[in-house]
């Protein structure tokens, strides 16, 4: 048998993990998106009945978490292991979550692009033998998000074309040896992309690079062509990052148009405020586990490439005049 | 050998730049001006018509310029209170950053903020985290303003 690694940077599965449930749990703006009706949950307001922000994101990681196990006819003490991560200093939603459900851990950063990470890293433990029932979960809010990364939520900014929002979203997806669904067959690990790019309002710009090195190595590793892909999804590019991918796309010899679009995009209702499009680690996240995998259940989607996409700078970093950073991970989604 | 490669990274990110320059959409700087001028023009409207009230009550000049400052660091601390004012900023831009409100504006924002994480490490620590860079050189240069006037005075 011919070993797991094709190429540089991606590895296919022999006995390929099934996602047997996944759950999102959204906030009232991503609620009145084009999608709303895919999640399993809208909040109506961004507190959840809690006493800050922060502690609200947890709980909607761990509602989500919890949701995606009941939904998989589990209990919560049949989950080995939980990978999760989420943007905030020490990925306290994903930490303080997993006190609660009191699960093993192992949090990860990946910025935005932690969806993807979590479910690579996730189908290698069940494929490689180590765990068979696993959750990969990450989320994202809004606010919590801005006051780390930008400027007090009720201060008077004007945001720029370039601005994305960052989504108030939560996914998990449960990972099985055996069951039945979407299985994920093959991941490609990105490498970190700088493109010299520092403007902290335009991240889309700035993870383009990422996302597209990624999408390359993948086909070229497996000796794909894009459209054996019914859709290749990135993660929050939005839309400027979406119409640099696209120019990129050309500069490298791959066409995946019609069959691209971008998370940050979708989400949201064009006539919603939310200039470029929307971001975090949410975004790629909630559209995963909301209408990918509902789209994948109904047999309407039943390839995709999903490239979640992550900045990875932080506001010190930026501030001591860096450049940003970014890393984008492939996850190859397949229904049979 | 490295610096050549520095060298073909620096045009690489050059050409990139210019490709994210010809994506990115150009910022509606006539509208933004509109908004700015209008908005920041109606906040100092209010505020002349509050000082004119206060010099018709028989106030000097100077004191009815110190009670519309209050006045209006109040209605600005008001709106940010009810979640009004950066709603405003956001299409005002410079027309609400700019007068006093503006300044108001991004310490309650702060205060608001940061009071979640006490009142000393939060509100107190952070309450200038914005606000604090033109208080520094505010100070700053009214005293060297201040250092020349008694160098010219003398």
């Amino acid at each position: 048998m011919p070993g797991k690694k094709r190429g540089k940077q991606t590895v296919v599965f022999h006995n390929p993990p099934v996602i047997t449930s996944s759950a999102s749990i959204v906030g009232p703006d991503e609620g009145k998106g084009p999608f709303g009706s895919y999640f399993d949950q809208v909040l109506p307001d961004y507190m959840f009945g809690e006493k800050t922000w922060e502690k609200a994101e947890s709980k909607m990681l761990r509602e989500a978490v919890k949701l995606a196990i009941n939904k998989a006819n589990l209990k919560e003490d049949d989950i080995e292991v939980i990978l999760a991560g989420d943007l905030l200093n020490q990925t306290i939603s994903a930490n303080y979550a997993a006190r609660d459900l009191s699960l093993p851990l192992l949090g990860l950063y990946g910025a935005c692009s932690t969806m993807a990470e979590s479910l690579l890293l996730g189908a290698m433990l069940v494929d490689g033998g180590f765990f068979s029932k696993v959750v990969a979960a990450t989320s994202s809010h809004h606010h919590t998000a801005e006051r780390q990364f930008r400027f007090p939520t009720e201060q008077g900014v004007q945001p720029t074309v370039t601005t994305q929002w960052t989504a108030t979203a939560a996914g998990a997806v449960v990972l099985q040896s055996e069951g039945s669904g979407p299985r994920i067959t093959a991941a490609t690990v990105g490498k970190v992309v700088d493109m010299g790019q520092k403007d902290m309002s335009n991240m889309g710009s700035a993870m383009a690079p990422a996302a597209v090195d990624t999408i390359k190595a993948h086909l070229d590793d497996l000796k794909r062509s894009p459209d054996y892909y019914d859709l290749i999804l990135t993660g929050d590019l939005g839309k400027i990052g979406k119409a640099i991918a696209e120019e990129l796309f050309v500069v490298k010899g791959i066409v995946p148009k019609p069959f691209y679009n971008d998370c940050g995009v979708l989400l949201y209702d064009e006539n919603q405020d939310v200039n470029a499009g929307g971001s975090g680690c949410g975004c790629a996240a909630c559209m995963l586990c909301g209408p990918l995998l509902k789209k994948m259940q109904e047999g309407s989607l039943k390839k995709l490439l999903l490239v979640a996409t992550g900045a990875l700078m932080s506001p010190t970093s930026m501030f001591q005049g860096e450049s940003i950073p970014c890393v984008a991970h492939a996850v190859a989604v397949e229904m049979n | 050998m490295e610096e050549q490669n520095l060298e073909l990274k620096n045009i690489e990110q050059k050409e990139y730049d210019d490709l994210v320059n010809k994506v990115k959409p150009k910022p509606p700087v006539l509208k933004n001006c509109i908004w700015a001028f209008v908005v920041g023009g109606l906040i100092c409207t209010l505020a002349q018509f509050i000082q004119n009230y206060f010099m018709g009550l028989g106030m000097s000049r100077q004191d009815a310029a110190s009670y519309t400052s209050i006045i209006m660091i109040f209605l600005a601390a008001l709106a940010t209170g009810l979640g009004v004012y950066d709603e405003l900023g956001k299409r005002a831009g410079a027309g609400s950053i700019v007068p006093i409100t503006g300044f108001a504006n991004a310490i309650v924002a702060s205060a608001m903020e940061f009071k979640r994480e006490g009142y000393i490490f939060g509100v107190g620590a952070r309450i200038f985290s914005v606000a604090g860079p033109t208080l520094v050189f505010g100070f700053a240069v009214a005293f060297f303003i201040g250092l020349l006037k008694v160098f010219i005075n003398s």
